[in-house]
């Protein structure tokens, strides 16, 4: 096996086979607070994967450091601190994305996309390949978050990344509201079931 | 007066599941059955009243008294860890019967996002401990009152008979949504 | 070689789950975070403060007309009728008075705060504003920005002169159309507006203006 093939193995196995939204559902709370418009959702997604390539790494480095029975703790303190890092600098440089955002930056804490790679992955793996499955789920994630975003904006508002498509008298505003996110997913998650299967 | 706003808002208007899309980890994976779904809601009353006393204070004398703003998150989510495992040792020493029922959600209520979700709202929303603490009682119940109905329409849609495509995760998230849309009707109560 | 690094397991030994190996590591892990943090913090909190700045100066810019003073380190303090307090920021060309932004809120909004600076005239027509900071449900109330100035029924609040007894919707008897769906958060932007005014109206604009002219 080569080391490129190995690497790309691990990227695209969190890009496709383990898509984080589409597949292993995990980390719903987030895909659906925040993807009321596309480019929020891909922001999310941006974030997430920051922190999961950050917290892979780090985690991965400090395995052999951590005793087993506080590797949870440790774990979420490491997750904790990226996290509260990307929170800071958003902040600073991009004050609106943070203030739309909002309450779902501190809360990739609890995104259990975060702490499971930690323990299924990074705790076994070395510093390299367990930084590509970082990168891998959390491009899956964005592409998840990106994906329902643009669905909804462009039912609800038609929008398209704020560039109007449609006039907005045409959008059905009850996609960009709570009831929509969660129909929208479910429809979503039922085309890839079926291409899955193809 | 205050207290019954923020109650009703907290349970209807603004429900944690169905319209702050907080905690649908639980919502999807524990609703199968309304027992367990009774459980699961129970539990998490139980620890987010608690969690969301101890969070308030400590960022109230802790800190916000030296300054420590940016230790927020990494702090609350390490008390919340550990109360949920104090949580759990003392119900199994003092409560089997308690334990029994509870124990097997506990665990999973660390990474319940509602948990510390709330923590930080009610800092946000500069509530008092006594307004925290019920805004806290209200955001679970309302999370329980989301999680049971929803759990008593899956065990029906387990009888019915889904299109293939529809089966699973899809058609319990369009429930969910027409869920969201019942609870839709509630806006505008209250305020 | 590199080939070697990734699929080879590392030989080093696994720390035992002894105490002192717990307690020690748990304690070096949460100081290295705690430094890192205290350090990403006082790295940002200069760009996070300015952007702040900029953003309040901006919409201050906004709101009045064009002015050369620096209202933001002339701002005062005005009490509201509901006992509360606002920032005012004074807007003057030359020596003259040419409007004050208000940086008002209110907590009536459908989720949690808004913040909206408002700007006056001297006699106390409403020249503009900016929703600064809001929570509100996106596509309805989040349209305040928009609606309040579209020229269209009675949608529009810019250029009315306000009275003591605040502007209303058209729900509870007063004269300006709330955005569709969204009659609470129209309701809320407009108690910010009205409380913006009652800061403006118990200052004595003219005596500041002059005192500040020596």
């Amino acid at each position: 096996m080569s080391n490129n093939n190995s690497l790309g193995k691990v990227f695209f196995n969190g890009l496709i086979t383990e898509n984080p939204t589409f597949v292993l559902l995990l980390g719903m709370c987030p895909t659906l607070g925040t993807t009321s418009s596309a480019l929020n959702g891909m922001s999310m997604g941006l974030a997430t994967m920051f922190v999961l390539i950050c917290s892979n790494a780090a985690i991965s480095a400090l395995k052999n450091l951590i005793p087993d029975m506080v590797r949870i703790p440790c774990f979420i303190v490491v997750i904790a601190t990226f996290v509260t890092v990307v929170q800071m600098a958003m902040e600073a440089y991009v004050p609106a994305l943070y203030a739309s955002l909002g309450l779902f930056i501190p809360l990739i804490v609890v995104n259990c996309i975060v702490l499971g790679r930690a323990e299924a992955f990074a705790a076994k793996h070395n510093v390299i390949s367990s930084a590509f499955d970082g990168l891998g789920i959390g491009l899956g994630f964005t592409v998840g978050l990106t994906c329902l975003g643009t669905v909804r904006e462009l039912l609800g508002t038609g929008k398209f990344f704020g560039m109007t498509l449609v006039p907005d008298s045409y959008g059905s505003l009850v996609f960009v509201l709570a009831p929509g996110g969660f129909i929208a997913l479910g429809y979503l998650i039922a085309i890839v079931n079926k291409l899955k299967k193809k | 007066m205050e207290y019954i706003l923020i109650f009703i808002t907290a349970v209807f208007v603004n429900n944690v599941v169905l319209s702050q899309f907080l905690g649908i980890c639980p919502f999807l994976g524990v609703s199968k059955k309304v027992e367990t779904a009774m459980g699961m809601g129970a539990a998490v009353t139980f620890v987010l009243a608690l969690s969301t006393m101890v969070t308030f204070l400590i960022q109230k004398y802790v800190l916000d008294a030296f300054g420590l703003g940016f230790m927020q998150t990494i702090t609350f989510i390490l008390v919340i860890a550990a109360l949920v495992q104090m949580v759990e040792i003392i119900l199994k020493k003092v409560s089997p019967a308690l334990y029994q029922a509870l124990g097997v959600f506990l665990p999973l209520i660390t990474t319940n996002c509602c948990v510390l979700g709330v923590a930080i709202l009610v800092i946000q929303k500069d509530y008092n401990l006594l307004e925290s603490v019920v805004y806290a009682i209200s955001t679970a119940l309302g999370f329980a009152l989301a999680l049971i109905i929803f759990a008593g329409i899956r065990e029906q849609i387990a009888m019915t008979n889904v299109p293939k495509g529809m089966q699973g995760t899809p058609i319990a998230l369009v429930t969910a949504g027409l869920l969201a849309m019942a609870f839709m009707g509630f806006s505008g109560i209250g305020a | 070689m590199l080939n070697q690094i990734i699929l080879e397991e590392s030989n080093m030994e696994k720390l035992k789950s002894t105490l002192p190996n717990m307690l020690l590591s748990l304690t070096i892990i949460c100081v290295v975070a705690s430094a890192i943090l205290a350090s990403v913090s006082q790295l940002t909190a200069g760009p996070i403060a300015a952007s702040k700045a900029a953003s309040l100066e901006a919409a201050i810019k906004e709101v009045v007309p064009e002015f050369d003073n620096k209202p933001t380190e002339e701002a005062y303090m005005a009490a509201t009728s509901d006992g509360d307090s606002l920032r005012i920021y004074p807007a003057k060309k030359g020596d003259e008075l040419v409007g004050v932004a208000v940086e008002s809120n209110t907590q009536k909004g459908f989720s949690g705060q808004i913040s909206v600076v408002v700007g006056f005239d001297v006699d106390g027509k409403l020249l503009n504003y900016s929703v600064q900071q809001h929570s509100e449900t996106p596509g309805l109330g989040s349209k305040m920005q928009e609606w309040f100035r579209t020229d269209k029924n009675h949608q529009s609040v810019i250029g009315r002169t306000l009275t003591a007894d605040g502007l209303k919707v058209t729900k509870d008897g007063g004269d300006v159309d709330a955005i569709t769906a969204a009659t609470i958060s129209s309701r809320a932007f407009l108690d910010a507006i009205n409380r913006a005014y009652s800061a403006f109206k118990s200052t004595d604009m003219v005596s500041s203006a002059t005192s500040t002219k020596e």
